[in-house]
């Protein structure tokens, strides 16, 4: 608004010119308050017009459009996995029977396992041949029967595609990995929350931050090299590559994101619960085993979750610590071959359209399909308890 | 309190120190049995000049320029289209909308899916999907350029599995932008997208740097998704165009630790790869650590 004429002291001289204010002195006097100059509105709406009303601006327009489809590309990334990762695996739901005369040359076996696997290679191509022998009548059985069979042999004369050895390995070396990682994050970040002086905290951080960091590479190294030798060593058994040493290195690779989540909800605990524990006489531990630690237990099963996922899909590791042997054994202290390290190892060698190429994609989609639901359970689920219970929802 | 008490809280502290320590202790002995394993082989030689003799002897340094082209394409591809979706996910979408949920629901997602499900995306996607599409539009002949792994679909997959860390940070970078300056550029007249490239983006730099950087250290480090979408045993010549294959360190690291035919003999060369490696990701986490410590202090003042 333009200043009001009668609010201006006489003497004071208006920005304007002073013929005006002599104009508005003798008739402003006697009408309404705001009786502006007839041509000053009138310039003023046309101002309005020009500048206060949104204009339709082409570079705005685009701008808004791009930036929005590049956002999508997130979007897109997943449903392509799932659609490109299902689209190879397919097949094996469609051709009825498993293509037995397609079968690569035996010796690309174990080309890619570690020369160390030793009696376990030789037990596993040992009964390859017995079973190759007595299987031999079974090519009209369905790809889908194969598919949930209990030999892994793919490269054989008589392919088997059971998955059943393979997702037995994945669970034996995920679950040791988060028996070991859960129990040690999980107290180092008790420790970090409520016990630790401030200058241990600034060591354990950056050494968290530091395994995190960790390539899978350097700790499958790591494990293959030093590890390896060390465990055999101190417990004297007899694969230097077994499911126990892949546990074992893998918990490395998850101790960094169970501790990282874990620490997070332990540090989201409201600071009125732990106080009121201490001024009711409880001591820093009781506080924290009693009241802090039941307090982020969502969080704290969220960050074991998470954890699971993680090793669950690592490859590289498993790789090479597991010693790469596709046995159906529950036991710890044999060789083992998870799904993830199979397709790593074997994607290479196959062709392109065979029906390997498509089981090594199923499994690809099952590893996908199952660190999608632990992802999604731990994200939304548990986060959204979390808030209810800190709220008091 | 009772003795059975006191010793239940002295021993909840001494083992919670104590995993604190074992975590402390196990980082310093694979930093240390890898520098020490490391160290002799580690010269200036080594990391200039290309393998010998079946890879048993000669240095890295194919693999060095492979890995460092696959980050570079890789962070070109992927840091415009982290920082894009960061914008738009604090600039543009209301954190209410489907759209900006489902969003941010894929981008939570994409950082869990495992690293090898991405090489088999590349494998379906970018070399047998949109390769073999190359093909059959650019050339005539039956055989294959596009349509088979080279770096162009090692980095393209890359820079998928490194997308989240940078929308990641770059979206904490952009909170950090104060709304003063946001309402000042707007009522200074300045539209949202001058308002987006003038104040929001100069601003949340340090974020996009940070970004970029734990990208680069993390695609450096992962192997499972170039493991069938470009990487090579050995190539006796650099790459020189998008279609070729690539050799990449800690691919090397893989190969020479499991398959070579003397394991034992190229131990040194394998300790002082992983060294290379493993000083790579160090020094890019903690330059990213202290660009993001700046940002923090800049967030609380």
């Amino acid at each position: 608004m333009v200043a009001d004429p009668q609010q201006v002291l006489p003497g004071t001289p208006l920005p304007h010119s002073t013929a005006q204010v002599g104009h508005s002195f003798t008739s402003a006097s006697r009408s309404a308050d705001i009786r502006p100059d007839p041509l000053t509105v009138g310039e003023m709406k046309r101002m309005r017009g020009a500048d206060l009303k949104k204009r339709f601006r082409w570079d705005e327009f685009l701008s808004e459009i791009i930036i929005t489809v590049v956002a999508f590309v997130s979007l897109a990334a997943i449903v392509g996995i799932f659609v490109f990762v299902f689209r190879e695996a397919m097949p094996i739901f469609l051709v009825p029977s498993i293509d037995a005369t397609v079968a690569a040359p035996p010796e690309a076996q174990e080309t890619y396992g570690n020369e160390q696997i030793g009696d376990a290679a030789r037990r596993v191509s040992g009964s390859d041949r017995s079973r190759t022998a007595e299987g031999s009548g079974s090519e009209g059985e369905s790809t889908l029967a194969n598919f949930l069979g209990t030999t892994w042999a793919p490269v054989s004369m008589d392919p088997r595609y059971g998955i059943i050895p393979l997702v037995v390995g994945s669970i034996k070396v995920t679950l040791l990995a988060v028996c070991i990682a859960g129990p040690v994050a999980i107290l180092a970040a008790l420790f970090t929350s409520s016990f630790a002086p401030r200058w241990s905290k600034e060591i354990l951080k950056p050494a968290i931050e530091i395994l995190a960091g960790f390539p899978s590479v350097v700790i499958g190294f790591f494990a293959l090299v030093v590890l390896a030798t060390l465990l055999q060593d101190l417990f004297g058994y007899k694969f230097r590559l077994n499911a126990f040493l892949g546990g074992v290195a893998m918990s490395l690779a998850v101790i960094p994101i169970i501790f990282t989540v874990a620490e997070d909800a332990l540090a989201a605990v409201p600071k009125f619960m732990t106080e009121a524990s201490l001024a009711l006489g409880a001591t820093k531990w009781q506080t924290a085993l009693f009241v802090k630690l039941p307090a982020a237990t969502p969080g704290v099963f969220a960050a074991l979750l998470l954890g699971f996922g993680r090793a669950f899909g690592e490859t590289m590791i498993v790789l090479m610590a597991t010693g790469n042997a596709a046995m159906l054994s529950f036991n710890m202290l044999e060789p083992v071959r998870t799904m993830s390290a199979t397709i790593g190892a074997e994607m290479a060698e196959v062709v392109f359209g065979d029906t390997h190429y498509n089981v090594l994609f199923m499994l690809g989609a099952i590893l996908f399909l199952f660190t999608f639901v632990l992802n999604a359970v731990a994200e939304v689920f548990i986060r959204q308890r979390l808030l209810k219970r800190f709220r008091g929802g | 309190m009772s003795l059975r008490k006191k010793l239940l809280g002295t021993s909840v502290v001494t083992l919670s120190a104590l995993a604190a320590f074992l975590i402390i202790t196990v980082v310093i002995l694979v930093m240390g049995t890898i520098i020490v394993g490391g160290k002799d082989a580690f010269t200036w030689e080594f990391l200039t000049s290309a393998p010998r003799e079946g890879m048993t002897e000669g240095g890295i340094f194919p693999a060095i320029v492979g890995t460092a082209l696959l980050v570079v394409i890789m962070s070109i591809v992927g840091v415009p289209i982290g920082t894009i979706t960061a914008v738009y996910l604090s600039e543009y979408a209301s954190s209410r909308s489907i759209l900006a949920r489902s969003i941010r629901f894929a981008v939570n997602t994409l950082a869990g899916v495992p690293a090898i499900v991405f090489g088999l995306f590349g494998l379906g996607f970018f070399v047998q999907f949109v390769g073999s599409g190359m093909d059959k539009v650019l050339t005539d002949s039956t055989d294959l350029r596009w349509a088979q792994p080279n770096i162009l679909w090692a980095s393209l997959t890359m820079a998928l599995l490194t997308l989240p860390v940078v929308i990641v940070s770059v979206e904490e970078a952009i909170k950090t932008v104060p709304a003063e300056l946001r309402a000042a550029s707007l009522a200074l007249g300045a539209t949202k997208w001058q308002t987006i490239v003038k104040i929001v983006i100069p601003n949340s730099i340090t974020g996009i740097l940070t970004g970029a950087i734990l990208a680069v250290s993390r695609g450096a480090g992962e192997v499972a998704p170039i493991l069938f979408t470009g990487a090579a045993y050995f190539l006796p010549h650099l790459p020189g165009s998008l279609s070729d294959q690539f050799m990449e360190l800690g691919y090397h690291v893989y190969i020479m630790s499991t398959q070579s035919t003397n394991v034992d003999a190229t131990r040194g060369i394998q300790y002082a790869t992983t060294l290379v490696l493993l000083l790579l990701t160090f020094l890019l986490n903690f330059s990213a650590i202290f660009l993001r410590s700046r940002l923090r202090a800049r967030q609380i003042t």
